[in-house]
């Protein structure tokens, strides 16, 4: 009993990690149809930038996290302003910068601070373990669980109340008909990529608390199973991403313990095929 | 006649294809302008590169100022309504959702388009998805009336619609009319012979024919000619 509910615990912190990578990319493909293959990049920017700032930046963690979430949104909108938006109607262009950003900030990264593993520095408040139903939980899982929730909850708000969060959904469905109503849809893409960025790197910076360390290549290690989440919830759909996180964290977790290590990775793809055969347009119905 | 969008030698390419070989067309700064000819004749193709939507090329002159160039967000600022051939309805938003996503006015005409379509005010909180195709097209064209347009462009209103519905339509947009200038892209020719004044007829990409729409429809010759249709053999008429 006290395994099961250790390895739900930390499934559900990995699916909060994908789910805040993968809200992001989901919501990026489903309006402007752009395969965002940076999107893990700036996972590593937002962790970085936290690490930077919690370590030689003098910063608290409480402090570290904001500022690493700043910088990889900020990252995110240069990123759109500057490669994607040039590149709207060439599409096939746009996946290849979007795949030379993916390599080239690691790369950068790499060349500043090296390929080995970091430690993460661990705030004394969420360093503990608490017992939940008898078993021993590191206090960083909720956390996690915690900042994916309210980040799906705020996601679900601004689709569903705000007048560009109407965009966004009208968007996902027809896009042209948008700016066929007088609307200027490329400032809800740049929106679109400021909300993911930011969502990915809150991502990053947290991601050095579960994992207790960083390295230059976490984040495109990530960005498979963020996709393997899109394509499962539906594009698009937040909350279709939210569910595929928690079903992909958990299987991923146990198969892992159950089987054999690295079956788990294994046992994710199998859920995707099987689900992509039962319903091919993904949870949500929309089109996979 | 005074024009109020003036079209010349409109050309689109697609994919290598070309879809317009340069359009001429007139749309009048009072009443109903139809756009007619056959199926593949250009007619959509025409009215999507007006709004920006496909790339063109060509002289569009909308009441002075040249819109040819501007993005399409930009062209209907200018005051241009489109109800788009397939209704462009978003399916997973509510009708009210919908309308509000079309309001670019502080003061959108909620009066006029309940007046015109009280069925809209009831349906108000249900997904535009579920509507049947004569409420969607309602919430097309309630979209174009929302806002002070200038010039509202409405492509194939009564496609696939029940004769019952297509009155109804058409009266709506005779109605506009008195107010709006209305380009109508329309295959009905009982309806176009009901509402519209001048008229421009395209073929293969190309105008065909401009002039007044009922002397074109009454005579014979040139309507089956142009329209591939005579009078002897009438479209369904509309009752009203």
């Amino acid at each position: 009993m006290n395994t099961v509910v250790l390895l739900a615990c930390t499934g559900l912190g990995l699916g909060a990690l994908y789910f805040l990578v993968a809200s992001g990319l989901s919501l990026i493909f489903g309006l402007m149809d752009v395969l965002n293959f940076a999107h893990g990049a700036l996972l590593s920017v937002g962790a970085y930038a936290a690490w930077w700032a919690a370590t030689d930046g003098g910063l608290g963690f409480w402090l570290a996290v904001p500022f690493g979430t700043a910088v990889g949104t900020a990252a995110s909108v240069l990123l759109e302003l500057a490669l994607i938006r040039p590149l709207y109607a060439r599409p096939r262009d746009q996946i290849l910068a979007t795949v030379g950003v993916g390599l080239a900030l690691p790369a950068l990264i790499m060349g500043i601070w090296g390929a080995d593993a970091r430690p993460f520095p661990q705030p004394e408040s969420l360093s503990g373990t608490v017992r939940l139903l008898g078993a021993t939980v590191p206090v960083n899982r909720f956390v996690l669980m915690a900042a994916a929730l309210i980040v799906l909850v705020l996601l679900r708000l601004f689709l569903a109340k705000t007048r560009y969060g109407l965009i966004v959904r009208a968007g996902v469905e027809d896009r042209a008909m948008v700016t066929a109503l007088g609307i200027d849809v490329r400032k809800a893409f740049t929106l679109v990529f400021a909300i993911g960025g930011a969502a990915a790197s809150l991502g990053g910076a947290l991601a050095g608390l579960y994992f207790g360390s960083l390295n230059p290549g976490q984040g495109t290690g990530l960005l498979i199973f963020a996709f393997v989440v899109v394509v499962m919830g539906g594009m698009g759909s937040v909350t279709g991403a939210a569910v595929a996180s928690v079903g992909v964290g958990l299987v991923q977790q146990f198969a892992n313990y159950y089987t054999a290590a690295g079956l788990g990775d294994l046992s994710v793809v199998v859920l995707l095929a099987v689900l992509l055969l039962v319903k091919p347009r993904g949870l949500t119905g929309r089109l996979a | 006649m005074t024009t109020l969008l003036a079209v010349r030698d409109l050309r689109v390419v697609i994919d290598g294809l070309h879809i317009l070989h340069g359009v001429d067309l007139d749309v009048a700064a009072t009443g109903v302008t139809a756009l007619l000819g056959r199926n593949g004749a250009g007619k959509t193709t025409t009215v999507k590169a007006v709004m920006g939507l496909v790339p063109r090329t060509g002289s569009l002159v909308f009441d002075g100022a040249d819109i040819g160039r501007l993005p399409t967000h930009l062209v209907v600022r200018r005051g241009i309504g489109y109800a788009p051939e397939d209704r462009g309805i978003f399916a997973g938003l509510s009708v009210a959702e919908n309308l509000r996503l079309a309001e670019r006015d502080s003061a959108p005409a909620y009066d006029l388009v309940f007046e015109l379509f009280p069925e809209l005010k009831q349906r108000h909180k249900q997904a535009a998805g579920t509507l049947s195709g004569g409420q969607q097209q309602m919430v097309a064209i309630a979209r174009t009336l929302l806002n002070g347009n200038r010039l509202i462009i409405a492509d194939e209103p009564t496609k696939g619609l029940a004769p019952k519905i297509v009155t109804e339509v058409a009266d709506v947009l005779a109605r506009a009319a008195e107010t709006v200038p209305v380009l109508l892209v329309e295959q009905n020719l009982a309806l176009v012979r009901r509402v519209a004044g001048h008229c421009a007829v395209l073929a293969d990409g190309r105008t065909a024919h401009q002039g007044d729409a009922r002397e074109l429809l009454a005579d014979e010759d040139a309507a089956r000619r142009l329209l591939g249709v005579g009078s002897h053999r009438p479209a369904p008429e509309v009752t009203s």
